[in-house]
């Protein structure tokens, strides 16, 4: 026990550095003490969850704000309001999140729960038992069946299909719908599913310790004294499911909380919004003004204590802890520290909350935002975001699967020279391909994918023909890919590709007859005309981002060894045979002309390999590939040595489609505006093209900058250059940027925004961006950037697209959203680190189809924001309005912290009787209905710049609180001051005076709301129905608290300390002068805000503001336009891609399914 | 609406009650002392009249003055009658002990002046005293729900009583305020217009109508004369007490703000609206230019 625990503890202390186990030896392994299965996402339970939550919540500042006043309360000799004031309004806010707390907490236990009861088989003294989740421990050994989920991360031993292989769905992990496989040992797939073997298997692992790299596992099996090498293929990871497997027997590695699902899980960082900040400075601000004006009355309580209440000591004694009027003024600053609290007001974040919840909920129920072939609709996965998809500035997109559909279809190809695809009349005129044309038939290929259309004859008849390049270049797409068949139906082949693109090449090879039948890891079956032969697999050599391309090494039946390539043609071109220079020539003008009608490409070449060669290649291979460090390096290298003296074979060319909408999309995106930023790792001149196609470069632009240089200087010239064409005195220096960046040329700073000399749009290349981006031309990078309408960035690796984010958030401090919908664009969502596979863990947003951003941005995204803004502004002027009546009241009782209103109604002020407009206007305030944001995106411009919440705002409503407050207070003051009612009792009794001065406040802040309202633009009748009910709705339960609270029956007498504005509400409410008043304040405090709202846009018009002019003229909406798509012209250049995932590497499969993948996109928020 | 006011602080100088003014400084509670108010009105003072008393730089609202209170005692329940709540220290308990009621400084700081008017119907003639009404001049709530005496121990007042003691300043206790039993105790109207505090620190409060026997239509012509029993000590603190006879309309007393503030911002309103028009119409004219001129 000793030993345990001494181990458990160094564990915990110095972090456990390596994991050690050994199968099927509990005793061993518990002398690590690793954990159980059980996982705990809860955070509460029963007995801890009072305290735990409280404690959480007062680490917020507004709460323990709070703490602190109602602590001070509690000092009578401070004490100006009871404490009831501030205790009900912090409960209330206090069991809101609480509740809402405890029903989260509440799904993760039992989330919890199911999860750690289900029950799984575990090998026990030889037989397999079922026990529960939880009690798996580390080194146990476990059975999966089909469809059951991974229990923890568990090393594969063996399964029930060839070779070990095991399928499995990582949707959980990584949301990708595709099946990946892994495949176990081939000494630990030996033993099957004989128990007796399983339950005799020692084998130790060392690996790593528990970490969240998804992507990552080494580890050594020890196994009868030989070590086995272990990677991320041989493990099964908590999260994923089995799948085509019917059992598969696996050694529990991590447990618990030690595998990678749990160790990614929480720990989410948490984006605060650009108004969050801004809340914060002010709250901050608010805090200083409180501060001040606490000062002020303190040393004005001083003077009149001197002067005034030391004389008035007759009728009101000084008490015996005042001995002079400075103590008492010290005093005094808390007491008004307590009275002006509603200042800061608590319910402020709480309000903010609901809001966003509010609005994501108007997200995720958007029907026009549903994508209904995938049944998914959008999803706001951060509820607190809403109001920056109102303010951004810079879009940075993804373009495979995000612009366009990912599905590719195998276009044209060009064949030892000869151009295969194009449809020529029988004039030799190229024809436009319609629905209309002809397909190629396929008959004569009984295998052949219906689906699948091509319309050259030509091709079709080479193939008949026998045309031996024909063959090979068809027989080589067939061989060299990591696509898995699967036949389910006799003839019905099903591919399972990791990348549609092969899957595209692999059809296509299959439907001109030459059929991928089946694969083994060491075979590959292709059915060849109708004949069926079977390939020796020797090798394959998997592609990569680094690579670009992939090879596989096959022995024919004629013993041949051959060696079949595709990869980028830049690539490739490099490792031709210099013989083949003539046919690389040809090959390139047909890629060139692929390229410019935007098609995906890929070179495919072949090399037959001496045996001798192979031989010594294939034994380095295979020590290199047990060898421990640096493997991958390793590995590429000895890659490069056989890749090398190739045969060209052809090349080919695929469609990637366009997304629905997609040019009108960023059109309209344009004119909202928002700058789009293509991150790519297709070639230049695909990109190039799918620009064009999308809008993003219009035909009409002054010029396309290309900045492609290799190296610093060439990238730093051409960066200036272009600089200067479009803003040629930006590079003098007396250009105030660069004069700023002279003198301060270390802080971090904002760059403004420039003014280029015409459209122009800018295409950088990936390795240029690397130089600019080491080598201190960030600067220069940026500022050409951004004064550009659309930027390209090509060539790009997951990192660089991350830096790009960060190298715009940093100068720019703007909004910047990125989209996209692999693990490549990962990095650029999180924008650290590169880790993979989280695409949709990570993103903020999901939604199914690109032009779906213009509805999140421009509908909900300005609404929201607009919502936000007009919450903020409008809260901020409620309060300051209420606070500051103290303020003037002060001058008039002699600075003594006497409160204007009744206790209660400070109670109930922010809680109850001005919560309902504030929802109204915050839920469901509509400036402009859908139609029109669309159709104007013009209108979305003012949330980039921040101008309808800002510093400036929100000293206007300080301001405009401060003259409401100074107006509510002496109206009613000289409406009461020596005034009688008409039975002759006087009104100027305090407590009338405070009904007067409340009810005058809550009419006028009520009816603030319209003027917020009407003030930026036209209503639409749906607010106004919606606006009246609230409004009215409550105003009226104003009066009917207030005739309960203040009435002269009911509980109110049975506590007459408590309820002291006893019999108020009827003396004083009969009054004429009251109502005369508050019609007068409302009149005094609404007009001048009214006139304000009507003057702004005529004497300091905004750009917007002629926009609501327009809407206002044209009196029905009009249906949104449809624009005519844009035709590609072929003048363009454009190019050849291999944009492909890393594939299922050595893994192969003989059965499948084939899952439409559709892409879901994510989106993720930058500040 | 007629208004007569009359200022009997009494600073030095100022006429009879100065006198008494000087007397009473330092003093608490300081010696009764009598001074008059003499006027004549030339016609007829359309009734009813109300007497007034007014107060400057009296601070009621002060917040300590103002909770040094205890509405519970008030109400009349016997577990706050001799328990009052601590906001009423210093007249929370007398030196002995003893607990005060009613507690607090507001009552401790009841306006104890009293005043008579005399009617002289001819010059030279006798005076007659103008029946003052001192009864309904509180809110109806205050006096019949608000405020209640404790109950009666063997019908009793002063038994009720038993156990405390008179706030310092006041030369009787509270269950001698008036021999009215209805109008005595916690009840008593005097006190009860006292206890409900004034917003501000000038403030008039009723001290009676006038409207019986030949005054119901108002004061007559002829001289009069109000006796006042000078008690109630200002000068300390540089306050002011005056005497006020008013009549009243349909809005209450004599108070033109609203008035004037009505006709101030109804001007100021038609005005603006002409500005807005011209500035709109130029403005108009000069964005339609622009979007011409574009």
């Amino acid at each position: 026990m000793s030993v345990y625990e001494s181990r458990s503890e160094e564990r915990q202390s110095a972090g456990e550095q390596e994991r050690y186990l050994q199968a099927n030896n509990e005793e061993f392994n518990s002398m690590f003490g690793y954990p159980n299965n059980t996982i705990k996402t809860s955070k509460y339970n029963i007995f801890n969850f009072l305290p735990l939550n409280l404690f959480e919540q007062f680490q917020r500042l507004a709460n323990a704000y709070f703490l602190v006043l109602l602590i001070l309360q509690l000092i009578p000799q401070i004490s100006s309001l009871a404490w009831y004031t501030t205790v009900i309004p912090l409960i209330v806010v206090l069991s809101i999140t609480a509740a809402k707390d405890a029903i989260d907490d509440l799904k993760r236990h039992q989330n919890d729960n199911q999860v750690n009861n289900r029950s799984v088989l575990v090998l026990m003294n030889g037989r397999m038992e079922k026990k529960k989740w939880m009690n798996i421990q580390v080194g146990d050994i476990i059975k999966l069946e089909n469809n059951q989920p991974v229990t923890a991360d568990i090393l594969l031993l063996s399964s029930s299909e060839p070779y070990s292989m095991t399928y499995i769905e990582t949707a959980e992990l990584d949301g990708e719908t595709n099946l990946k496989v892994k495949q176990a040992l081939q000494v630990t797939s030996e033993m099957e599913n004989d128990l007796n073997q399983l339950s005799a298997f020692n084998g130790e692992v060392r690996c790593d310790a528990p970490n969240n790299k998804l992507g990552r596992f080494t580890g050594v099996l020890t196994y009868k004294r030989k070590n086995y090498l272990l990677d991320l293929d041989k493990l099964l990871l908590r999260g994923c499911t089995i799948r085509n497997t019917d059992w598969c027997y696996g050694l529990v590695i991590y447990t618990g909380p030690d595998t990678k699902l749990m160790q990614n899980s929480g720990k989410s960082s948490f984006k605060r919004t650009h108004i969050d900040h801004l809340m914060n400075v002010l709250v901050l601000w608010i805090f200083l003004f409180l501060g001040c004006m606490c000062f002020i009355l303190a040393i004005g309580h001083s003077i009149w204590e001197r002067k005034r209440g030391y004389y008035f000591q007759v009728v009101l004694p000084w008490k015996d802890y005042v001995s002079s009027s400075f103590v008492s003024a010290i005093l005094m600053f808390w007491s008004y520290f307590i009275i002006l609290n509603t200042m800061v007001p608590i319910s402020l974040y709480v309000s903010v909350e609901i809001i966003r919840l509010g609005n994501s909920f108007y997200i995720n129920c958007d029907q026009k935002m549903f994508y209904a072939p995938k049944n998914r609709p959008a999803q706001a996965c951060t509820t607190t975001l809403n109001e920056e998809l109102g303010q951004v500035k810079y879009v940075f997109s993804d373009k495979t699967g995000t612009l366009t559909r990912n599905i590719m279809v195998f276009n044209k190809c060009s064949i030892h020279g000869t151009l295969y695809g194009a449809v020529y009349d029988r004039f030799g005129q190229r024809v436009e391909i319609s629905e209309k044309t002809e397909k190629v038939s396929f008959s004569y290929n009984e295998l052949a994918d219906p689906k699948f259309s091509f319309y050259d004859k030509t091709l079709v008849d080479a193939v008949k023909r026998g045309d031996p390049w024909v063959h090979l270049f068809f027989r080589s797409l067939a061989l060299c890919h990591t696509v898995m068949a699967e036949e389910k139906v006799e003839g019905e082949l099903v591919y399972q590709a990791q990348s549609p693109d092969e899957g595209a090449l692999v059809t296509a090879a299959r439907n001109f007859g030459f059929v991928l039948r089946s694969r083994s890891p060491e075979t590959i079956t292709v059915v060849e005309m109708g004949k069926t032969i079977i390939y020796h697999l020797l090798a394959i050599l998997d592609f990569s981002n680094v690579r670009k391309r992939m090879s596989v090494i096959v022995k024919t039946p004629e013993d041949r060894i051959m060696l079949f390539c595709k990869g980028a043609d830049t690539i490739l071109y490099q490792l031709l045979l210099p013989s083949c220079t003539p046919l690389r020539d040809v090959t390139m003008e047909h890629l060139d002309e692929f390229a410019s009608e935007g098609l995906r490409t890929l070179m495919v070449a072949y090399r037959e390999l001496d045996k001798s060669f192979f031989g010594a290649w294939f034994r380095k291979h295979s020590e290199v590939c047990f060898c421990l460090e640096d493997r991958e390096s390793k590995i590429s290298s000895i890659y490069e040595e056989v890749e090398k003296d190739l045969m060209l074979l052809g090349a080919t060319a695929i469609e990637d489609k366009l997304q629905d909408e997609v040019p009108q999309t960023i059109k309209t995106l344009n004119k909202a505006k928002i700058k789009i930023w293509v991150l790519t790792g297709d070639k230049q001149e695909t990109a190039v093209n799918i620009a064009y196609a999308s809008n993003l470069f219009e035909d009409d632009m002054d010029g396309l900058l290309f900045v492609e240089g290799k190296d610093d200087e060439t990238v730093e010239k051409e960066l200036r250059s272009a600089l200067y064409k479009m803003k040629p005195e930006s590079l003098l220096d007396s250009d105030p940027i660069n004069s700023y960046l002279a003198t301060k040329p270390k802080m971090p700073f904002r760059i403004p925004e420039e003014e280029p000399s015409g459209n122009y749009g800018l295409v950088i290349h990936g390795y240029s961006l690397a130089c600019a981006l080491e080598g201190n031309l960030e600067l220069e990078l940026l500022r050409a950037a951004c004064m550009c309408k659309g930027v390209i960035c090509c060539r790009m690796t997951p990192l660089q697209k991350a830096q790009v984010v960060e190298l715009v958030k940093k100068y720019k401090k703007v909004v910047t959203l990125a989209i996209g919908d692999g693990a490549n664009d990962v990095s650029m969502i999180k924008g650290i680190g590169q880790e993979g596979m989280q695409a949709v863990l990570n993103s903020d947003f999901t939604f199914c189809q690109f032009h779906y951003l213009q509805r999140l941005l421009l509908v909900h995204g300005r609404w929201s924001y607009n919502r936000m803004c007009k919450f903020l502004s409008y809260f901020f002027y409620k309060n300051f309005t209420f606070t500051l009546l103290h303020f003037w009241y002060s001058f008039y009782n002699g600075f003594s912290a006497q409160t204007v209103y009744d206790t209660w109604f400070i109670t109930f002020y922010n809680l109850v009787y001005t919560c309902l407009p504030v929802l109204g206007l915050s839920l469901f305030d509509q400036d402009v209905n859908e139609t029109w944001s669309l159709r104007f995106p013009e209108l979305y411009e003012p949330g980039q710049l921040n101008l309808y919440f800002n510093k400036k705002e929100f000293l206007k409503c300080l301001v405009h609180g401060i003259y409401s407050s100074f107006v509510l207070f002496f109206i009613p003051m000289g409406t009461v001051f020596n005034s009688m009612r008409s039975d002759g009792k006087e009104i100027s009794d305090y407590q009338s005076f405070s009904l007067i001065v409340q009810t005058s406040l809550l009419w006028v802040v009520t009816m603030q709301v319209w003027t917020v309202v009407v003030g930026i633009a036209l209503e639409t009748t749906y607010w106004t129905m919606i606006n009246h009910l609230f409004t009215w709705g409550s105003l009226g339960f104003y009066f009917c608290i207030l005739l309960f609270l203040y009435s002269d029956d009911g509980v109110c007498i049975i506590l007459p300390n408590i309820f002291q504005f006893l019999g108020v509400a009827k003396n004083t409410l009969t009054v004429p002068q009251l109502w005369l008043s508050i019609v007068l304040s409302v009149v005094l405090c609404v007009l001048p805000a009214l006139g304000y709202q009507f003057l702004k846009p005529l004497l300091w018009p905004l750009s917007v503001d002629k926009v609501f002019d327009t809407i206002h003229g044209l009196r029905h909406p009009l249906t949104y336009p449809v624009r005519s798509k844009l035709k590609m012209t072929g003048s363009r250049r454009s190019a050849y891609a291999f944009s492909h995932k890393q594939g299922f590497g050595p893994l192969i499969t003989s059965g499948m399914f084939m899952k439409s993948k559709w892409p879901r996109k994510n989106i993720t928020h930058k500040k | 609406i007629k208004e007569l006011g009359h200022d009997y602080t009494g600073n030095p100088g100022t006429g009879d009650c100065s006198l008494c003014g000087v007397a009473d400084q330092d003093r608490a509670p300081p010696p009764s002392c009598r001074c008059a108010w003499n006027f004549s009105l030339s016609e007829l003072f359309q009734g009813p009249v109300y007497l007034y008393y007014e107060l400057t730089n009296f601070y009621q609202n002060n917040r300590r003055y103002g909770v040094s209170r205890d509405d519970a005692q008030l109400s009349g329940l016997q577990s706050a009658l001799r328990h009052p709540v601590n906001e009423c220290f210093p007249y929370q308990f007398s030196a002995k002990g003893v607990p005060i009621a009613p507690c607090g400084a507001i009552a401790n700081s009841l306006f104890n002046d009293t005043f008579t008017l005399w009617h002289q119907r001819l010059s030279g003639g006798p005076y007659v005293e103008v029946p003052l009404d001192r009864t309904g001049i509180a809110w109806w709530t205050d006096y019949h729900v608000k405020f209640h005496n404790p109950p009666l121990v063997n019908g009793s007042l002063a038994l009720a009583f038993k156990g405390t003691t008179r706030p310092p300043n006041w030369p009787v206790p509270v269950y001698q305020l008036s021999p009215d039993p209805n109008n005595t105790g916690f009840i008593n109207q005097d006190f009860v217009v006292w206890m409900r505090t004034a917003a501000l620190p000038w403030f008039r409060k009723l001290y009676a109508r006038i409207r019986q026997g030949n005054y119901s239509a108002g004061l007559p012509r002829g001289n009069y004369r109000v006796n006042i029993t000078y008690n109630y000590p200002v000068r300390a603190f540089g306050g002011h007490k005056r005497i006020i006879l008013s009549n009243i309309s349909w809005m209450g007393g004599k108070n033109p703000f609203l008035g004037i503030a009505y006709l101030v911002v109804g001007s100021l309103c038609i005005l603006t609206g002409f500005v807005m028009l011209v500035v709109y119409i130029r403005y108009q004219d000069q964005n339609d230019e622009a979007e011409d001129q574009e």
